[in-house]
């Protein structure tokens, strides 16, 4: 079960020429929200939205497709979603939430839904959570050593950011730069090293771009609420899919990430325990 | 401590099938005696008693088929207290004050499970700013969690426990669902809640991941987040705990979690 339970596995991408464009890989986060917020299953969205900091995200409620656009692309650093949630049913007053989250934000939600202490009358009101795929994130200014130390440029200018092959990318309108995956190793969050789950194990439908090919997500199904909006969507024609086992790098690719992401922080965990701290799980 | 619910519950094992809310209500009105449950008012504000009343779309069936409500003031007109089989005990216990200290013992002897209710019975919450000097009872200034005095059972913290919560848990220990109420009985030694916990017991041991599920979950807005990271504003910290006892990094209900979600 290095993937979690799942209903299916698919390749997949927005149909929307500007999804396209603008999103970080198939755009399929994006592409649910949207469809999810036109077919009124959700009556707005949390999402990673820009802030004051050129990559510095401020989650926020966003209400309209364009407010859920404005807020593609991933951001290599916090962005508290989970936070804004409350915003969104209380000032909003938003009776159907939909959010983007990384694995870890996926626990907190699904943990204040089966044990909502105090979190009154709002557990219930979550009902679209995408979940990307995660192997590690950083502090803001990790990602400013990132781009302004290592590779000379400043934030401001830089259009997309992407870690994949190996290496830490930064795409500004005339260059590529990059760094390899070795020099950021020490500048990761602290708690990444004791996560446990790549795939976002318990969202509704989780998606990242390991597996597909450039401009292509690997989206998994996994709920029944998140089979049918992820059907339904396809249905109506706004995300294109593929199988899986006729892409490449493909299925392989995302196991072998999983599972050795799993192996790696186990034994981490293990070791803090030796030592006599504490660990959730 | 399991032992005691358990024999309460009469139980060994725990059910195996997976059943929904309504047939979960028939099964046990036809099966089980009703539970007596007791509510018991010390210092609190009737908040915990309210956000029960709150669990508006099965209120009269818990009350009519599920459980009998066999003590409680604003409930019940009964002066002595009798028998229960659960006893929610609202509010934290003042030591100066020897009628609460007096009932609080009693309960421990007249209930089969003592569950501390609410905040102020858990940790302490705001009683915990206590400092006496007040008028018409200026010696009363200590103020303890219920635990503190007497063996606790089950702790629902929460400023108040959110109604789904207390129907969460009522509904468990009808049916005897032992791994639902695990942390209920966890919780019952976390009875010196602040919200500085969050800095001393993920943020210093390397475990915060920057989620915002304390923030967000704080009743009093104390917490925001600040560069992925939780900021106290303690001026405003009631110390409810509900902070900690939300962040997925305290503790992790795996197994639950999957079996709610179809997973
Ligand atoms: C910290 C981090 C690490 C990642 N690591 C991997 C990985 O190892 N392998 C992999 O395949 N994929 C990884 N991803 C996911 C990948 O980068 C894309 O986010 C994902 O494929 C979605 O692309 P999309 O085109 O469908 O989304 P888009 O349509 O571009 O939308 C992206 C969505 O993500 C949200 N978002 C952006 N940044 C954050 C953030 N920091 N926290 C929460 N939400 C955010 C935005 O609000 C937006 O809604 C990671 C993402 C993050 C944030
Ligand atoms: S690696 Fe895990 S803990 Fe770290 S940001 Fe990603 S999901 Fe969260
Ligand atoms: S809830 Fe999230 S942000 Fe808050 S302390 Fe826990 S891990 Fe950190
Ligand atoms: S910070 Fe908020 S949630 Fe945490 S203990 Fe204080 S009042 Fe309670």
């Amino acid at each position: 079960m290095v993937l979690g339970t799942y209903k299916e596995i698919v390749s997949a991408r927005s149909t929307d020429k500007q999804i396209q464009n603008i999103a970080q890989d198939g755009g399929i986060v994006s592409a649910l929200l949207s469809f999810a917020l036109d077919e009124k299953i959700i009556e707005g969205a949390v999402v990673a939205g820009p802030g004051d900091d050129f990559w510095k995200p401020k989650p926020m409620v966003a209400m309209s497709s364009d407010e859920i656009l404005a807020a593609a692309g991933t951001k290599y650093t916090f962005s508290p979603n989970v936070w804004m949630l409350k915003e969104a049913v209380r000032q909003y007053g938003l009776e159907k939430v939909g959010t983007v989250a990384i694995p870890c934000q996926t626990m907190g939600i699904r943990k204040t839904q089966s044990y909502p202490f105090g979190v009154r009358f709002l557990a219930d009101k979550i009902k679209l959570v995408v979940g990307i795929y995660c192997m590690e994130n950083f502090p803001f200014e990790s990602l400013r050593t990132f781009i302004s130390e290592k590779m000379g440029v400043s934030p401001e200018l830089v259009e997309k950011m992407d870690i994949g092959k190996g290496k830490f990318w930064v795409y500004t309108q005339d260059d590529v730069l990059s760094i390899p995956l070795k020099e950021t190793h020490g500048y990761e969050q602290n708690g990444c090293n004791v996560c446990l789950d790549y795939v976002a194990e318990l969202a509704d439908v989780s998606t990242g771009s390991v597996g597909s090919p450039d401009g292509w997500s690997t989206v998994i199904t996994r709920t029944d609420a998140g089979d049918t909006v992820f059907k339904q969507a396809v249905e109506a024609g706004a995300i294109e899919t593929k199988s899986i086992e006729d892409v490449k790098p493909g299925l392989g690719l995302l196991q072998k990430l999983s599972g050795d992401k799993k192996t790696k922080n186990q034994k981490t965990i293990d070791e803090r325990k030796a030592m006599g701290l504490p660990v959730p799980f | 401590m399991l032992a005691r619910i358990k024999e309460f519950l009469g139980m060994e094992t725990k059910p195996t099938e997976e059943i929904g809310a309504e047939e979960e209500v028939e099964k046990v009105a036809e099966e089980k005696p009703k539970p007596r449950i007791g509510y018991i008012h010390l210092s609190g504000c009737t908040g915990d008693g309210m956000s029960l009343t709150e669990n508006y779309d099965i209120l009269a069936e818990l009350l009519t088929n599920m459980v009998d409500i066999v003590y409680g003031q604003t409930l019940v007109d009964l002066w002595e207290m009798p028998e229960m089989d659960i006893a929610l005990v609202e509010g934290s216990c003042c030591l100066q004050d020897e009628h609460s200290l007096h009932e609080l013992k009693e309960v421990r002897e007249k209930a089969g499970l003592v569950v501390a209710f609410g905040s102020c019975a858990a940790t302490g919450c705001f009683t915990r700013y206590s400092r006496g000097g007040q008028q018409a009872q200026p010696a009363h200034e200590s103020f303890v969690p219920i635990a503190d005095l007497v063996k606790v059972d089950l702790a629902i913290p929460g400023c108040p426990p959110s109604p789904e919560i207390i129907a969460k848990t009522v509904v468990a220990a009808i049916n005897g669902d032992m791994d639902y109420l695990q942390p209920m009985m966890d919780l019952v030694g976390y009875t010196e809640a602040c919200g500085c916990d969050l800095q001393l017991k993920v943020v210093n041991q390397a475990l915060c991941i920057g989620c915002g599920t304390c923030a967000m979950s704080c009743q009093t807005r104390a917490l925001s987040m600040t560069n992925g990271r939780p900021e106290l504003n303690e001026d405003r910290c009631i110390k409810c705990g509900i902070c900690y006892t939300q962040c997925p990094r305290s503790w992790w209900p795996e197994e639950r979690i999957k079996q709610d979600l179809g997973l």
